[in-house]
């Protein structure tokens, strides 16, 4: 590796920026628009003139706390448990596709990425009748199972591929040291897989943090309601007001999860753990 | 501490190809055994079903006597370098050398775990390295780790799997040197593969020559280098290797390519009634006929030829001449070649002169060769004729007494000086 010239540092510097300000201007402009007062909104400026926090105030204590705590509670939990399940599910698909050799493997992989072309709008109406005759309308299961069709292809398709690349025979060496199948599968293989995991379930995670059509759809009182789909329903102090103030604030609430997330889990998801290992 | 013997052990994989087939070999306890053989041909695989990784397919594993087919690797007790290191790449060197140290849980002391991996580091000059990751190593650096693994633990037996093969020249000469005495003063038995000529034959109290799974000789290197079984084991030790040529037998003598040779009568009555035999002579038995003392020349043949090109290395030379097989024979050297992991063997004899030779490419010269030291070969089968195994034997002997005055020494040595330090 050579240098990088002064030059060539100014240029990345400059990328970096250009970058980091198309993505992160939506953030910081939500941001600002969650502390300005509803005469405010209209204002035409970036920042509030007077920094409020009443759009919390509204969201968190209230008018809008019955739209939008249900919500959050549904939110974390119909999230937590459909990426929980898409997670074992899918460590254990993955690990059979890597590790052992069946007739069928290509198949579940072609099906599962077939899963997911699949458009979630074209899904959405035949669920609605469905969940409706079943029973499963409005209810957690509901949207967990959407989800769980979501999360789960790719969630297989990353996990196989991280799989593949762990050195199995660090297993035998391990056994050879003295260890019993059970340590040698902890000891050497559960450190290795545990990044792929951790990257797998934050992967899972957004995608079913995110969703709005199912969300919308195949709910309809606060007893499932997702975030997505409740910020739709804010309505501002009188018809005449909108009320994007406090939608700015619950989209910013809803953020802080995910940031933490990938804060707390940055050390896990270091790549190129594997390396050293073996040989070539 | 461990005997460990092999009966008739065979390794079929799942598509029934027998990767180890038949092979018998009983080790004695602190004997170091060299596994060589071509790429391919089961070394990895035989060790592997030692050290418990690969399933028996047929035949009896035994260790001080007791069956251990179907004992697990961590009941055997055994340590084992890996062929491509095996590393824990989440761990530190400190951690991955101690790691079975740690399995062993309660056994070992802080203090004493700590003690072990900084002598085993010391060992392998890996003290500077303890406290980094394996995937800031080199290639040396990792072996060597893989190394500290194995020899940080009281094992029965040592198994290694080419562990030096990654190593640049000095390292290899200084480590092979590190394992024979670390070897020797512990007196654990050893299995050691490998693909390196001077390791096999000056690591090892015996070494086994294996082809295609199945074992072809087991004996002492100066055994093997004096009595190969057959033409594989000539072919395949020593270095540059053994040349073969077609001779005919007429009238006492034996015409060759290289005109004619006269040999010691006894090794003349082994070829009596094969129409064609192969000759096998070594690089090193030619000489330069201007520097063969007086004494000596009628004891070999005395030929002129022409060399194609030379190599001049410094302490040796090493010369080059083709020659034309009959057809008969170009089947049975293509078929040798692809044993030997060659591609197609070139009909080309090889002869080591000495450093002060001066004969150059492309002019008559005056060879003489020691034709008391020639191999006979069948060439159907490929079986020496000339082999005295009884010679052979005295060899193998030889060096299983110098194994046992050596670990008595290094015994007697270190008591000597236990008790000082006491
Ligand atoms: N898991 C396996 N399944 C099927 N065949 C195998 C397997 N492992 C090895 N073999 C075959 O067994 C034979 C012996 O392999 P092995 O690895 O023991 O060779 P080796 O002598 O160690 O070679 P090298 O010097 O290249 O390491 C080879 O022909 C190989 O193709
Ligand atoms: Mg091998």
């Amino acid at each position: 590796m050579r240098a990088s010239t002064r030059t060539e540092k100014i240029w990345w510097t400059v990328i970096t920026v250009l970058v980091l300000l198309y993505a992160l201007f939506p953030v910081a402009s939500i941001f600002a628009t969650s502390f300005k007062t509803p005469s405010d909104l209209t204002s035409g400026k970036f920042l509030p003139t007077n920094w409020t926090g009443q759009n919390y105030e509204q969201i968190l204590v209230g008018s809008a706390q019955d739209l939008f705590l249900p919500a959050l509670r549904n939110s974390i939990g119909i999230t937590v448990i459909a990426t929980f399940i898409a997670v074992v599910l899918a460590t254990l698909c993955a690990y059979a596709i890597a590790r052992l050799n069946f007739p069928g493997k290509k198949l579940i992989l072609t099906t599962a990425l077939a899963v997911s072309i699949f458009p979630v709008i074209s899904i959405v109406t035949p669920l609605f009748n469905l969940w409706r005759n079943i029973g499963l309308y409005d209810t957690w299961i509901g949207l967990i199972i959407p989800y769980l069709s979501l999360t789960l292809p790719i969630s297989i398709w990353t996990l196989a591929a991280f799989f593949r690349q762990i050195p199995w025979e660090l297993e035998q060496a391990a056994q050879v040291d003295g260890a019993t199948s059970w340590q040698a599968f902890r000891k050497a293989i559960v450190p290795l897989a545990a990044p792929g995991v951790f990257t797998t379930a934050i992967i899972a995670f957004f995608i079913a943090w995110n969703d709005f059509v199912y969300g919308i759809s195949l709910t309809s009182t606060e007893a499932a309601r997702p975030v997505p789909a409740a910020l739709a329903f804010f309505t501002g102090a009188s018809q005449f007001q909108s009320p994007t103030g406090a939608i700015s604030a619950a989209a910013i609430i809803v953020t802080i999860p995910i940031v933490l997330l990938v804060l707390f889990f940055q050390r896990q998801i270091v790549s190129g753990l594997t390396q050293g290992a073996v040989k070539g | 501490m461990a005997s460990i013997t092999l009966q008739n052990l065979v390794k079929k994989y799942g598509d029934g190809f027998p990767a180890v087939n038949d092979v018998s070999i009983d080790i004695d306890d602190g004997e170091f055994i060299i596994l060589v053989g071509p790429s391919g041909c089961g070394k990895s695989t035989l060790l592997r079903m030692i050290v418990g990784l690969e399933d028996i397919t047929e035949g009896e594993l035994l260790i001080d006597g007791e069956r251990v087919n179907d004992k697990a690797p961590r009941d055997r007790n055994l340590a084992m370098v890996f062929q491509n290191y095996a590393l824990y790449p989440h761990l530190t060197v400190y951690e991955n050398i101690a790691f079975p140290l740690r399995l062993a849980k309660g056994k070992h002391s802080e203090e004493e775990t700590n003690k072990r991996v900084q002598a085993a580091a010391a060992t392998l000059e890996l003290t500077e390295h303890l406290e980094r990751k394996p995937a800031n190593l080199s290639g040396g650096q990792r072996q060597r780790v893989a190394m500290g693994r194995a020899i940080v633990r009281q094992a029965d037996a040592f198994l290694f799997d080419e562990p030096l093969s990654n190593l640049d020249a000095k390292l290899r000469g200084q480590m092979r040197s590190e394992i024979s005495q670390m070897q020797r003063r512990l007196g654990v038995t050893s299995v050691y593969v490998t693909h390196d000529q001077t390791e096999a034959m000056t690591l090892g109290d015996r070494v086994a020559v294996l082809k295609k799974g199945i074992l072809q000789q087991i004996a002492s290197p100066r055994e093997l280098y004096e009595e190969p079984t057959n033409i594989f084991v000539a072919g395949f030790i020593g270095s540059p290797s053994m040349n073969f040529i077609p001779g005919q037998v007429e009238n006492g003598k034996l015409q060759t390519v290289l005109g004619e040779l006269e040999i010691p009568q006894h090794k003349l009555d082994k070829a009596e009634g094969k129409k064609i035999v192969m000759v096998g002579i070594r690089p090193e038995f030619f000489e330069d006929a201007k520097l063969v003392d007086e004494a000596k020349k009628p004891l070999g043949a005395t030929f002129t030829t022409r060399l194609t090109h030379t190599e001049w290395l410094g302490n040796e030379q090493y010369g080059y001449m083709d020659f034309d097989p009959a057809p008969e024979v170009r089947d049975l050297l293509n078929s040798l070649a692809k044993d030997l992991d060659a591609d197609e063997l070139k009909p080309q004899i090889v002869v080591t002169l000495d450093s002060a030779s001066r004969i150059r490419a492309g002019r008559d010269a005056e060879l003489w060769v020691d034709t008391r030291k020639v191999h006979l070969f069948d060439p159907e089968t490929g079986n020496s004729l000339t082999r005295d195994p009884e010679a052979g034997a005295a060899l193998t002997q030889e060096a299983i007494q110098d194994r046992q005055d050596e670990i008595e020494a290094a015994r007697s040595e270190a008591n000597a000086s236990g008790q000082q330090a006491s």
